[in-house]
């Protein structure tokens, strides 16, 4: 059996939420290798949350958030942007495919590209392989 | 009638892989030794007494009262001697960084063992090695086996080894904060639940720093500290350099930025931060005054380090503890 990768995915309620929901109601069909998490926006998203699903064994995660622009809060999408440019260049520094993150801005009435997000991003991170995170933090050498 | 003397405590202070700065700070009590020797009996201390370790050995379980263990644990020696002050101390303190997140020695888990020796004992400019010796944890002469403690991939916390009851943070902790602690200890005072940091404030650094700050903190370029000229009073990171001071803990008495240098992060992140150094990207990132991708990327191409930056002290103590390879 091919090697079915697990993505973590932080969406915003505003924008990406819907998005992700009209794609549902819209009944398209993408890869079921997702798991959403439903944030308020996505200037909530620590780097702690993206690390943690590292740890606890995601092989890619997915932040989408409005366009810029489009933020509920103004700016959340923009220090989303910041934090994830620093978090490419850290995971990078511990060896982490900087495919393996990624962040795509999604609005309420892009359930079609969502749909396609996600079939390309499993795509991506099943070329890739398992995450060895999980294992490596665990195991002590 | 003799006046009752209360018995003394019985002290012991260890090493790991560290660089010896925990203990003299604990040699920096001064004139206040003389109150710690008249409340406390040193029992093993490497650097100082000389004790072996088949005297601790020989020790009866829980023995001990209280053992700072300073270092990392990096081979096998200090794994032994971790397990086995575990098992002879009713306290153990992981004192200072390293114990308590890994400190500087963790830096190493950017690499690899292998990486690490081919780099010691093949490469640098001083190393003469034609027949590309390496260290044997075991090696046969005449009069018998030697050994050698076992190197390890990974460098460890002190609390990855075995249960630790308190942290005590710092590279090194304040000598104050350790009289304090070790004075509560010794009168009896109620202690605060195990696993507790101790020697510490709850509140960041910034709670303490006295320099002028504003509500609104905006980077659009980020300095080495020797790029700028420091006007000695406002916040380093509206100056554009970048101090852990905001993922930091307080309770060092901000001695770092009083010298004019930004908080580097020993002290380790307030409670409740389970990572520091993603506790400093977040605020960092957040002050970062471009919304534009282009120029984003370009301001944050401007920090070179960001793991070895914001996880200087902490990277073996951290979610991602170490490098894949």
């Amino acid at each position: 059996m091919s090697f079915e990768p697990t993505i973590v995915s932080f969406l915003c309620n505003w924008c990406s939420y819907t998005g992700a929901d009209l794609a549902g109601t819209s009944r398209i069909k993408y890869a079921s290798n997702v798991r959403i998490i439903r944030v308020m926006c996505s200037g909530r998203i620590e780097p702690t949350f993206v690390i943690k699903a590292f740890t606890e064994g995601a092989d890619g995660v997915l932040i989408c958030g409005c366009h810029p622009g489009d933020c509920h809060y103004h700016e959340g999408n923009y220090k989303c942007l910041r934090r994830y440019h620093l978090l490419q260049k850290y995971i990078q520094q511990l060896g982490i495919e900087k495919d393996r993150l990624r962040l795509e801005w999604i609005s309420a009435s892009e359930g079609k590209q969502f749909a396609e997000l996600i079939d390309d991003m499993t795509e991506t991170v099943r070329g890739l392989g398992p995450s060895k995170v999980k294992e490596v933090m665990t195991t002590y050498t | 009638m003799a006046k009752e003397e209360k018995p003394k405590i019985k002290l012991a202070v260890y090493w790991g892989a560290a660089c010896g700065g925990c203990c003299v700070s604990v040699l920096d009590v001064h004139e206040k030794l003389f109150d710690v020797v008249a409340a406390a009996d040193l029992v093993f201390w490497p650097i100082a007494l000389d004790i072996k370790y088949k005297d601790v050995e020989a020790m009866p379980d829980g023995h001990i009262d209280v053992t700072l263990f300073n270092g990392a644990v990096r081979n096998s020696e200090n794994e032994h001697l971790a397990k086995l002050l575990r098992q002879k101390t009713k306290v153990l303190v992981a004192y200072g960084s390293c114990a308590h997140m890994g400190g500087i020695p963790g830096l190493a888990n950017f690499t690899t063992k292998d990486e690490l020796f081919k780099r010691i004992y093949d490469e640098t400019e001083s190393t003469v090695n034609p027949d590309k010796i390496r260290p044997q944890p075991e090696h046969e002469v005449p009069e018998g086996k030697l050994k050698l403690p076992e190197f390890y991939n990974d460098v460890r916390t002190l609390d990855q080894v075995v249960d630790v009851d308190y942290y005590l943070p710092g590279c090194p902790p304040q000598t104050e904060r350790l009289v304090e602690v070790f004075m509560a200890i010794v009168s009896g005072a109620e202690l605060p639940p195990k696993g507790s940091v101790v020697g510490a404030l709850d509140k960041a650094q910034c709670d303490e720093c006295k320099r002028k700050k504003s509500d609104n903190k905006l980077i659009k370029k980020f300095y080495r500290p020797w790029e700028i000229q420091d006007d000695g009073e406002t916040c380093f990171l509206e100056q554009g350099v970048i101090c852990m001071g905001p993922a930091t803990r307080g309770g060092c008495g901000v001695r770092c930025i009083e010298g004019n240098a930004p908080c580097r992060g020993c002290y380790g992140p307030p409670p409740d931060v389970p990572d520091p150094g993603a506790k400093m990207m977040s605020a960092i990132a957040t002050m970062i005054d471009a919304d534009d991708e282009e120029e984003i990327a370009k301001i944050v191409a401007q920090i070179d380090d960001p793991a070895g930056t914001f996880y200087r002290f902490s990277l073996p103590g951290s979610m991602l503890r170490r490098k894949l390879t």
